[in-house]
């Protein structure tokens, strides 16, 4: 009796003193240094773009003619004015509040054409992976014709001919880019398909939607999430070739990819005028690729390699 | 394996029809495309001879069908711009942008594999890191920023490359880099696990415990090995890289098929933009055909799936 009570006095310590599984989250989150520099990037993006103008010190459409190509401030030239920290562009306009309104349009065209790309992709990717058989065949031939299909080409090609515009680039990324998201969605699902839980569900007469909705769906949300983050990137990028090919997002809106294109016959004389967009494009795919990369660490670390 | 190459010719062809047919209805994605192409100043009566001379007061069906039997002998139909038989600027195109794909490729895999080796030889050590970083790094880096950083730089700071035009080898130097640098991660990644896994492997012990040399044990007995996956990722690789090509092209001024991608777009000439797409797709679908029958023909336990 007496030993008993020891040992589940011991039992008992020793589940006080493991830490809860959403302790042992949290710590190989904040332990993980990839996940907190991308998310620590991406946030300081995020507050740029949400807050752009409360702090952005100028109108980003203002031009002013007679303040032309201010170099940025650490720049020793007798131009240089705190009024303008990165400078002004060849019209005039300042160049950090443009920075600050590119934020947005890139996080936006970003996150919805992933939102859109994420909902085709998942939805034929799991299809394909739980029902398997035709339907698989028919989602795999949709995936094969969908990527021999050049994408920059056929963006480039679709939004010339309906014309530009933010929400025409937003879709046209979107219906182009869930490739990725239905191949490994499909995968994803086949392997949960095979687990007992799964035949338990169905054993029990559960719906083929119930079973996708509250079976299938939770544990294939971690790979969802990597993929999203791939995607996110690869539309920023995307939309930033289409703009710097003059067939994104049109002037006078502040596009990162825009503005290295405005810039680009002057980038011989005023380097800084496509240095300054572009290392802020890399460093917001850069945050997002890391933080994908940290997800996938911290919520399956078997699959890291 | 007679059965495993007819299957997956089937799907090729299937692939490549349905590429077809989304090809030939993006001339419909403006509207009318006799009103298009006869501009604003056209009367009635042009707009009905452009219907009957192009062919489009025909049914849409006769017309796709017209179209690709005429595609398949050759005839792409006149370029709207250029008046020239569109088979015949690509035709004058195409090696150029072959060329520079070849050489991105090289520049590629002559970065990537031996990195990945590397890397995988001592997982975790200082050089595995670098190779990591690098291919983080260098997924997040915009392929036009690159291209223009590296004009700035090695063109026009340190005189070192000429900047446009194909006069020479020299000019398709700092291209390849820039389409070529792109793939690198993938690859390396795909590499470096490869790598890592054959080198956990029975026969990999055995080889060293027989005494050969480290250097015979890993290029002789693993890289064969690990390196099948890579040359089908390179043939897929190698058709996105003619597809992304249009954006190195245009920035280098690479005569090729992407500049004149870009070109058509720009003068909505549309025989040429589709052509374009069309040659791009089968180029693609051909690639990936052979690559797959490289790996059944590597590697027995494909075929019989």
């Amino acid at each position: 009796m007496a030993v008993t009570e020891i040992k589940s006095d011991a039992v008992a310590l020793e589940k006080a003193i493991e830490p809860s599984p959403g302790a042992l989250l949290r710590r190989r989150v904040f332990s993980h240094m990839g996940l907190m520099i991308g998310g620590g990037i991406l946030l300081v993006i995020l507050a740029m773009a949400l807050l752009a103008p409360l702090i952005s010190p100028h109108d980003p459409y203002d031009q002013i003619l007679d303040r032309k190509l201010i170099p940025p401030v650490w720049f020793d030239s007798p131009k240089v004015t705190w009024a303008h920290p990165l400078g002004t562009d060849q019209l005039g306009r300042d160049y950090l509040s443009r920075l600050f309104w590119g934020a947005r349009i890139s996080l936006l065209i970003g996150f919805a054409a992933m939102l859109i790309s994420g909902v085709i992709g998942t939805t034929l990717g799991v299809l394909a992976g739980y029902f398997g058989g035709r339907v698989d065949m028919v989602v795999n031939f949709i995936i094969t014709t969908r990527l021999s299909m050049p994408v920059v080409l056929v963006a480039l090609a679709v939004v010339s001919l309906i014309g530009s515009s933010l929400t025409v680039v937003i879709w046209v990324l979107g219906l182009l880019i869930w490739d990725r998201f239905a191949v490994v969605m499909r995968s994803a699902t086949q392997q949960v398909r095979g687990l007992d839980f799964v035949a338990a569900a169905e054993a029990l007469g559960c719906s083929t939607w119930r079973i996708l909705a509250s079976e299938i769906m939770p544990n294939v949300t971690n790979h969802l999430i990597v993929v999203a983050t791939i995607e996110m990137a690869h539309a920023i990028l995307l939309e930033a070739a289409l703009s710097f090919l003059g067939l994104g997002v049109q002037p006078p809106e502040p596009s990162w990819g825009l503005m290295i294109a405005e810039a680009k016959g002057l980038m011989f004389f005023e380097a800084w005028l496509i240095t300054i967009p572009g290392t802020a494009l890399f460093l917001l795919v850069l945050a997002i690729n890391l933080l994908g990369d940290g997800v996938r660490d911290v919520t399956a670390p078997e699959n890291r390699n | 394996m007679l059965q495993y190459v007819l299957k997956r010719l089937g799907i090729a062809i299937l692939v490549a029809v349905t590429v077809s047919m989304i090809t030939f209805s993006m001339i419909y994605l403006s509207g009318d495309p006799a009103i298009a192409l006869a501009g604003e100043t056209a009367t009635q009566e042009d707009i009905q001879n452009i219907r009957r001379v192009y062919g489009y007061d025909q049914p849409i069906v006769v017309q796709y069908a017209n179209w690709l039997w005429n595609a398949l002998q050759g005839d792409f139909g006149q370029s709207h711009y250029l008046k020239k038989p569109v088979a015949d600027v690509i035709f004058e195109r195409l090696p150029t942008t072959m060329l520079l794909g070849a050489c991105a490729l090289i520049f590629a895999l002559v970065l990537s594999i031996p990195l990945g080796v590397v890397a995988a030889v001592r997982p975790n050590s200082l050089i595995d890191r670098i190779a990591l970083t690098i291919a983080v790094v260098g997924q997040a880096m915009p392929s036009f920023w690159f291209a223009l950083t590296m004009m700035l730089w090695l063109g026009i700071y340190w005189r070192l490359l000429p900047i446009s035009g194909t006069a020479s080898w020299a000019n398709f130097v700092m291209p390849s880099i820039a389409l070529g640098y792109y793939i690198t991660p993938a690859v390396m990644r795909l590499t470096r696990a490869g790598m890592l896994e054959v080198l956990s492997s029975d026969y990999i012990r055995t080889a060293r415990a027989k005494g050969l040399r480290p250097m015979t044990v890993l290029f002789k007995h693993a890289l064969r090995n690990a390196i099948i996956p890579v040359v089908s990722l390179a043939a897929v690789q190698f058709g996105f890289m003619l597809g992304g090509s249009i954006v190195i092209e245009t920035i280098f001024a690479v005569n090729g098929l992407g500049f004149l991608a870009w070109e058509s777009i720009q003068r909505a000439d549309l025989p040429m933009m589709q052509a374009i797409v069309l040659v791009l797709s089968f180029f693609y679908i051909i690639l990936t055909f052979l690559a797959d029958m490289l790996n059944a023909w590597l590697d027995p336990r494909i075929r019989v799936m």
